[in-house]
């Protein structure tokens, strides 16, 4: 289970998150939607600790994020990153299965390989795949390598960040698929964010919607289109007038 | 206008610089701690070393040998002055051994490295892949700037001393073709004249320069802005932060060494 309670964050006077309350259950799909700019991705980083929150508390499975182990505490997650963030200079079974050639989770290359080529097919591509570079795949390549990356090492936690940004509707359906798929079979609890409300029905166990730096609503998918709440029904729907501003 | 506020820019200015320096030097410290502790990433620093020192032979030998050449030229003109032509040996060994191959190399190294290094760690930056380093347990610190720091440590007193060889050859050649000089004299003069730790402090400053190329440019690829022209900027001051910090390092060690 993730719990934040009271998380601010700052960047100079732009003043991101202004305390965010969340809980994700254990198990369970939480898709946190907002317009660009309203600190979905902060709020993903604040938890991995690659930003470090001026004010409130995290928990993970009961323990204070900051005070847990790095190592042992980001052994946990798997994350995809809305570019993919392959590593240009790495072939694909290397990138998928880096955790898997260092550190505690370390095994022999031939073994780390086999895994990756096994995580590999799971999302639908080919062993062949595993010997090119990232430069050589198309984007909907690198973001289900940059999936079989993420659940290489069979983490608790996935963090999906903007999963179909740049992607065409059809690729877009079959990584929202995949991404179900992948986090039902392995019973991982996934965050995922995105503005994108295809995903959001496609993935979701819960929502949540982050508005001027707080959580301002959550609640299932049905509840969700049912809501009488301006700013998500707003949001839902793409309206171009209601109380979110639609230039910012 | 009063007076005041130039001043206050002034001010300003100077502890800007100041506190630059001292995030770099915590920089270099922070590296220099993360270099004596595992996980050691023995392919990477392999890497580097290929990319720092191997790569950069060509540059550095060509540099060393067109500065060894002209060195020759210049001190035999300026020794007919005064009737030393002979010196030319000495001085162009001597030369090339305590300043120009350690210098120029260092600053032909900062040109080609610490851009690179600042480009590929900037281009990483923005695209997320530092932070996906750190989500896969591993701390970019050790990953990416060890590696380098130790690989241009290590590799750029190599090619200072391959540089040193290809400069005195240099004016060798010229000496033997264009000045009159007889080859086995040459030689003899050269190796006659040159001490051991002409050559010595001359590696030391390689070494020096390699830990502030990688530095500089691990420092500023870590910090690079957002987008290309970030990543461009960062590249800028990687080479210009390297260039300077060369030559004041270059001042320094040549004052602790040969001062009187």
């Amino acid at each position: 289970m993730i719990e934040l309670a009271g998380v601010h964050k700052a960047f100079g006077a732009n003043r991101v998150l202004r305390g965010v309350d969340l809980r994700v259950e254990q198990g369970s799909s939480m898709v946190v939607i907002g317009g660009s700019g309203t600190g979905k991705s902060v709020l993903l980083k604040c938890i991995l600790g690659l930003v470090t929150p001026e004010a409130g508390s995290i928990r993970v499975a009961g323990e204070a994020a900051n005070r847990a182990s790095r190592e042992a505490f980001l052994a946990r997650f798997g994350m995809l990153f809305q570019g993919g963030a392959l590593f240009d200079s790495l072939p694909v079974w290397q990138n998928v299965a880096f955790r898997l050639l260092r550190g505690a989770m370390k095994r022999p290359a031939a073994e780390a390989r086999d895994i990756a080529v096994e995580k590999l097919r799971r999302v639908g591509l080919q062993p062949e795949v595993a010997e090119l570079y990232p430069a050589e795949l198309s984007g909907g390549m690198q973001k289900r390598v940059g999936l079989a990356r993420a659940i290489a090492a069979a983490p608790q936690i996935i963090f999906f960040d903007e999963p179909t940004t740049g992607l065409d509707p059809i690729m877009a359906g079959v990584i929202n698929e995949l991404i179900r798929e992948i986090v039902v079979e392995m019973g991982a609890t996934a965050v995922t964010i995105t503005h994108d409300m295809r995903s959001v029905r496609a993935i979701a166990d819960h929502v949540a919607m982050l508005h001027d730096g707080v959580i301002r609503w959550t609640g299932t998918v049905t509840q969700m289109d049912a809501t009488p709440d301006p700013y998500v029904h707003q949001f839902v729907n793409g309206l171009g007038h209601g109380p979110i501003a639609a230039v910012r | 206008m009063s007076l005041a506020t130039p001043l206050a820019h002034l001010g300003q200015l100077v502890l800007g610089m100041l506190a630059a320096a001292g995030r770099v030097a915590i920089f270099a410290l922070d590296a220099v701690a993360h270099l004596l502790r595992p996980p050691f990433y023995l392919r990477e620093f392999l890497h580097a070393v290929l990319q720092i020192g191997w790569l950069s032979l060509p540059v550095v030998g060509l540099t060393a040998l067109f500065t060894g050449a002209a060195l020759a030229l210049q001190i035999y003109a300026g020794g007919a002055r005064f009737s030393a032509e002979s010196v030319v040996p000495s001085i162009v060994a001597i030369g090339m051994a305590r300043e120009l191959g350690p210098v120029l190399g260092g600053l032909m190294v900062a040109a080609r490295v610490a851009s690179s290094i600042a480009a590929e760690i900037g281009t990483m930056k923005v695209t997320e892949q530092i932070d996906a380093l750190v989500t896969l347990s591993t701390h970019p610190t050790k990953y990416l700037t060890v590696p380098r720091v130790l690989a241009a440590t290590l590799t750029v007193p190599v090619l200072v001393a391959v540089g040193d060889s290809i400069g005195i050859m240099g004016g060798w050649l010229v000496g033997i073709t264009r000045l009159d000089f007889n080859s086995a004299t040459y030689i003899k003069n050269t190796v006659d004249f040159l001490e051991f730790w002409d050559v010595g402090s001359g590696l030391v400053k390689g070494a020096a320069f390699g830990f502030i190329v990688a530095v500089m440019g691990c420092y500023h690829g870590m910090h690079s802005g957002r987008g290309a022209q970030g990543v461009g900027a960062a590249t800028k001051s990687a080479v210009v932060g390297a260039s300077v910090l060369i030559l004041a390092a270059n001042y320094l060690l040549t004052e602790v060494f040969f001062s009187a």
